[in-house]
């Protein structure tokens, strides 16, 4: 009997709704679940839309942690599921100068050279966030002394220092406040974990969130490399019914300010 | 007893290989065994072999990733094997997920559910569907999109690396099987399935049937999850070529005739009315 045009038509238009459909709220889905920027992913990330794309989700890098470190993103966690994290105030990144996890990703989510000096690896170079202090709940800047995160700290005096100013309260006392230096700081996380206060007051963001940037409209005239970072800066002028004559001309010009 | 071991040989069999392998798995997790470490996504055997999931890899390639050669090097020698062995053996014998279909099919059988329902809504196309639409989303948004919702490696994780609300979705495909539709995830929807019935078209295991010896009981037919691939029971003596037979070997241990085998597939010129070798 075979299948009229009609039934044709009606059976393909049929699964190409269908299939709209569930693209749809499929892609929505991953869009969704994989929006969460404040995953704190192993050294040797690469930027979380790469990494996202790369990561096969094997956990060949959770079972290479000897700190239990790193997990997988369960069901249910609310996490793009599957993919490497971890939670430093339960277990921080210890940062084992042989990097173990980064090695044996078989796919490059993990880049060894972005945790490599010289073709040696260099977990000094890991970024994998950046220690943010809240300086309202932090001890030490209410001029307790406390400097459980700068002692905690693998790069100390580098990533976070102390600097000390006077307490004007007491009139003989000291602060000793934990600086965070963002050139430095891995993300390790070892400063969260030490943290006194009940929620850690120095806790790691992903470097995305936690950092601005200054682009290309400043620059520091007093330091000769800093003209690298705005080396493709483009300029652009724009002109104006004031920046038609020169600075000084249009800032004696009162004319303007009479008029009305 | 001796007789139920024998009919349910290969059964057994796949139940020792599915279990055992997860069990590797969350041993190289657990107490760091270098046997097989990774999971079902991608692995390392014996700390040098890489082993890669071909269809997670065809969405890397969709979404415009950096493929590693270590990749592509585990995904075809994982392909290659599953091509000369031929149908669906990663399903039959290897997917966890098929222990949780097999359990819901085999309830449905004592509850009798077919008989209430005996046309199943759906086609078995779908899982190729599905397959194209994952590539095109995978392309679309840059991301591997069935790996973030695969019941797979949600499964396989769950199993390795710690349950977390795995067991829901365990849960789901169960009931989904059980009451919704018959062999419903393995046989219709699956897109990782229906990858595979694509590579083991073409392979050499293959189930033969032998029509001289069938006495059209059809114990095959009801155990079968894919059971369009046994068309030709009671009617030819021929092999069971498509690449959806997943190869576990229930039609043969169910079989009271010997009329079904397993064999090696014959070149197609030799083929035609003959039995099985």
């Amino acid at each position: 009997m075979g299948t009229t045009r009609r039934e044709f038509i009606l059976s393909t238009t049929r699964a190409i709704g269908l299939a709209a459909l569930g693209g749809l709220v499929w892609g929505a889905y991953v869009d969704e679940v994989t929006a969460n920027k404040l995953m704190l992913r192993p050294p040797g990330a690469l930027d979380e839309a790469d990494f996202l794309r790369q990561c096969i989700k094997c956990g060949l890098c959770v079972e290479a942690c000897p700190f239990d470190t790193l997990q997988l993103a369960r069901a249910g966690s609310n996490k793009p599921l599957g993919t490497p994290y971890f939670e430093p105030r339960d277990v921080p990144c210890y940062m084992c100068p042989e990097i173990p996890c980064v090695p044996v990703c078989p796919t490059g989510a993990l880049d060894i050279t972005k945790v490599s000096t010289d073709n040696k690896l260099d977990i000094n170079k890991a970024q994998m966030g950046v220690a943010v202090v809240d300086a309202k709940n932090c001890v030490a800047f209410w001029g307790i002394q406390c400097d459980a995160c700068y002692r905690a700290c693998p790069l100390l005096d580098k990533a976070i220092y102390l600097e000390y100013s006077k307490n004007e309260r007491t009139g003989k006392h000291a602060f000793l406040k934990p600086i965070v230096d963002s050139d430095f700081c891995t993300g390790c996380g070892l400063c969260e974990r030490a943290c006194v206060t009940q929620k850690a007051a120095i806790f790691v963001l992903p470097r995305e969130v936690a950092l601005g940037k200054v682009g290309d409209h400043y620059i520091k005239g007093w330091d000769s490399s800093d003209d690298k970072r705005v080396k493709n800066a483009e300029a652009t002028t724009t002109t104006t019914e004031i920046s038609k004559e020169s600075a000084i001309d249009s800032l004696n010009d009162t004319e303007v300010l009479l008029d009305d | 007893m001796t007789n139920i071991i024998y009919k349910h040989r290969f059964l057994i069999l796949r139940r020792i290989v599915q279990v055992g392998l997860m069990l590797l798995y969350l041993a190289g997790n657990m107490w760091g065994w270098t046997f097989i470490q990774g999971n079902l996504s991608s692995s390392l055997l014996f700390q040098s072999v890489p082993l890669s999931d071909p269809y997670a890899v065809l969405q890397m390639f969709a979404a415009g990733a950096i493929v590693s050669s270590n990749l592509i090097i585990g995904a075809l020698i994982v392909t290659l094997f599953y091509f000369l062995l031929g149908g669906r053996v990663f399903c039959a014998w290897v997917c966890p997920v098929n222990m949780i279909t097999d359990a819901a099919a085999y309830l449905r059988r004592k509850l009798q559910l077919d008989s209430v329902s005996k046309k199943q809504p759906a086609s078995r196309k779908i899982r190729y569907w599905v397959l194209g639409l994952s590539l095109v989303l995978s392309y679309v948004l840059a991301i591997g999109a069935f790996e973030f919702v695969s019941p797979i490696a949600i499964t396989h994780r769950a199993i390795i690396f710690g349950m977390g609300l795995g067991w829901a979705m365990m849960l789901i495909i169960f009931l989904f099987d059980l009451f919704v539709l018959k062999n419903g995830w393995c046989g219709h929807i699956c897109p990782l399935g229906g990858l595979y019935a694509l590579i083991g078209k073409v392979g050499l295991v293959r189930v033969a049937h032998d029509e001289s010896k069938c006495t059209v009981c059809m114990k095959c037919k009801v155990v079968c999850p894919e059971m369009q691939v046994l068309h030709m029971v009671g009617k030819s003596s021929e092999q069971v070529l498509s690449g959806e037979c997943t190869n576990c070997g229930r039609c043969i241990e169910v079989c009271d005739d010997d009329a079904l085998n397993f064999s090696i597939r014959k070149l197609a010129k030799e083929r035609g009315n003959e039995t099985s070798n």
